[in-house]
């Protein structure tokens, strides 16, 4: 390109261009037009040589030297090239950083922060779920905001020194079962946000921030209830091939929203009221405190579910019966499965017992008959949130998975 | 028809590079490319006709053009890069070094690139031998042949030659081309303020993509393609930034003759381009 007339002057002194100088050179470059012209002074020795390579590497054009490359004293004009036009040509803003995300997120702004400035070429990120409302709930950002003031540490947040010596051996037991259990299905509560994430396009970040709350959430509720299960020495309890093969399920769920339906609207809803039924039967200061935290983070799981669910419903009335059928397809693969480990259920009496006296059974038995009906009710009031009518959503309650999750 | 290319894979990123270009080419053009390990054997193929065109250092320029000419052939530049044009190589010594002119290094050790970089070895001593100093007579050369065969397009022993500087054997001179002087520097291999520039050659184009006696009209297709490439295009641009250019152009050979002359005072080839060098095994 030919050099116009306008000519500019960059003064470096001694910085050499090894030590930072080229980032004056291209501030004032970049006031220029390509075919301008700059003029660069300075002291440094080896400016001249210095500049030549730079300018070459850039795509700009030495045009002139004044005196000898390395001296005292050096003066070179530099014309402004257009590889840096060119390099933005064809950039677009990925959405806006201030304002709501966009309804479809282009693959081609990759991991490009909502708002930037994003250069064409690179690979596209090929996130499964690009699309707003097949992730989104304008609650996301709040619940972001709540869960990250809310992260505790397993370490300080429960009285470990607490005894649970006093803690009758049987009903230690009863303890460690459902911890054992509780483990098991918080396992299956990590890996599903993580995997959601993981496909996620990330310009819709405060749902991809929630997740990864979530994943965190639920790493802290295995540590804290092995380290309970684990608290007396003995060894853990069971695991059912029914239990497990109820929650691989749900791994195997392919759709973000029926994923986030089935985990957190149904199966944390419910885990809500078990957490609830636990803490108020716990033998001890430790098994309160652990479900106590633990039952504050399931809470915000629960509240993205059921919102992102009911905002996708409102958008696409149709999409319920794809609910309705994700139910009724777990349902159907887990006919022939025994559902809850029943030494789950038997545990649970027993801590709402708290002795093995046949009046104390009785009324164990009636807490876990009436915290099934809690969670029954709950299931139902979150199904008629997302739209559901009473009917039918009485009829998926009764379809959700014996064991809970 | 078509056209089939040479490069020297002088490094893993050439496959990408040419794979890439390739597939572009391949819109417009027959085109394919094969790989050599070292230009030696590039140049000999393309002056024997098995591919039509080489992308070629500028020594392997001069051999080419040299075995052509003995067999009555003639060679066809084709195009270059923007990041070939205008380019030196400069003598460094230690900031504090009492050497303050090339004669001064007379009875001193300089370090230079591998035995065939034009730019960190045969231009900087001819250089020398230009200020008086016959290398390996009045001056010891320490030399660093890393990739040898290569032409000096691996940077590994230019960069050994600028760290003898401050080894504890230490040389008292390098050689490099002047994008290196600046690289070393910003790497910290040499540290700012470290080393002050003795001398400098005049300035010389680099790489030339050749085409030789095989080549037939569509070569003058891939050099319009190739100079038709548009940094503005995201396709293409990583390949360009890869292959270190932001376009092709029209080819030059200005400063060729300093290498023709620094080949013959070293011996490196003999006119009819035969390899004389007999310390060379690439």
């Amino acid at each position: 390109m030919p050099a116009t007339e306008h000519t500019d002057v960059t003064d470096l002194a001694d910085l050499g261009l090894d030590e930072g100088g080229h980032l004056l050179v291209a501030r004032a470059l970049a006031r220029l037009a390509p075919g301008e012209r700059l003029t660069v002074t300075g002291r440094h020795p080896a400016l001249g040589v210095h500049l030549a390579a730079w300018c070459r590497e850039h795509g700009h054009q030495v045009a002139d030297e004044r005196g000898a490359l390395v001296g005292p004293a050096v003066s070179v004009m530099v014309v402004k090239g257009d590889a840096g036009e060119r390099r933005w040509r064809g950039a677009v803003r990925a959405g806006d950083a201030a304002g709501a995300p966009e309804a479809r997120a282009e693959q081609t702004w990759g991991l490009a922060a909502r708002g930037a400035l994003v250069e064409a070429g690179g690979p596209p990120i090929g996130a499964q779920w690009s699309e707003r409302e097949h992730v989104w709930a304008d609650v996301a950002p709040r619940l972001y905001a709540a869960a990250a003031a809310s992260q505790w540490d397993p370490a300080t947040a429960v009285d470990w020194a607490a005894p649970v010596g006093a803690v009758p051996e049987e009903i230690e037991r009863a303890v460690v079962q459902v911890m054992t259990y509780l483990v098991e299905n918080e396992q299956a509560a990590l890996i599903i946000p993580a995997r959601l994430l993981s496909q996620l396009h990330p310009h819709y970040r405060e749902v991809m921030q929630l997740l990864a709350t979530q994943a965190a959430d639920e790493a802290r509720h295995v540590e804290v209830f092995t380290r309970r299960a684990l608290l007396s020495g003995g060894p853990l309890g069971t695991s059912s091939a029914g239990g497990r093969a109820s929650l691989q399920t749900l791994l195997a769920e392919p759709d973000f929203t029926t994923a986030s339906f089935l985990l957190s609207v149904l199966g944390e809803g419910t885990f809500l009221d078990l957490l609830h039924f636990i803490h108020d039967h716990a033998p001890d200061l430790v098994t309160a405190d652990v479900t106590r935290l633990a039952v504050r983070d399931e809470a915000r799981h629960v509240a993205f579910g059921v919102a992102h669910t009911a905002h996708l419903a409102a958008s696409d009335k149709a999409y319920l019966g794809a609910l309705r059928q994700s139910v009724e397809r777990r349902h159907s693969a887990l006919l022939d499965t025994a559902g809850l480990n029943a030494e789950v259920f038997d545990s649970l009496v027993l801590l709402a017992a708290g002795s093995w006296s046949p009046e104390a059974i009785r009324r164990g038995w009636q807490a876990v008959h009436d915290l099934q009906s809690r969670m029954d009710a709950g299931r139902r009031r979150r199904l008629a949130y997302i739209g559901f009518p009473d009917d039918e959503a009485a009829e998926l309650s009764a379809l959700h998975t014996r064991n809970f999750m | 028809m078509g056209v089939l290319l040479g490069a020297v894979a002088y490094d893993p990123k050439v496959v990408t590079i040419w794979d890439g270009f390739r597939a572009w080419l391949r819109e417009h053009l027959d085109f394919d490319y094969v790989l050599y390990s070292n230009y030696e054997r590039q140049v000999a193929d393309l002056v024997d006709g098995r591919i039509d065109v080489a992308w070629n250092s500028p020594l392997a320029w001069v051999r080419a053009r040299r075995l052509a000419a003995a067999r009555g052939a003639a060679l066809t530049p084709v195009t270059m890069r923007d990041t070939d044009c205008d380019l030196r190589s400069v003598i460094v010594v230690r900031a504090d070094s009492p050497v303050t002119s090339v004669g001064d290094l007379a009875g001193r050790v300089v370090a230079s690139g591998a035995v065939d970089s034009p730019q960190a070895t045969l231009l900087p001593l001819s250089l020398l031998r230009s200020a008086g100093l016959v290398p390996g007579v009045d001056v010891a050369v320490r030399r660093f042949d890393v990739g040898v065969g290569l032409h000096g397009d691996h940077v590994g022993g230019e960069r050994d030659a600028a760290r003898a500087l401050f080894a504890s054997d230490r040389v008292d001179a390098a050689c490099m081309i002047d994008s290196n002087l600046l690289l070393f520097g910003r790497e910290g291999v040499l540290p700012a303020g470290s080393v002050r520039v003795l001398a400098q050659t005049p300035q010389y184009d680099h790489c030339t993509m050749t085409a030789g006696p095989s080549a037939g009209p569509d070569v003058s297709v891939l050099g319009d393609l190739l100079r038709g490439m548009d940094y503005a295009d995201a396709e293409l641009r990583p390949l360009l930034d890869l292959e270190g250019l932001k376009e092709w152009r029209p080819p030059r050979l200005t400063g060729y003759e300093q290498l023709e002359r620094a080949v013959d005072e070293a011996g490196f080839y003999s006119q009819d381009g035969e390899v004389t060098a007999a310390d060379y095994r690439p």
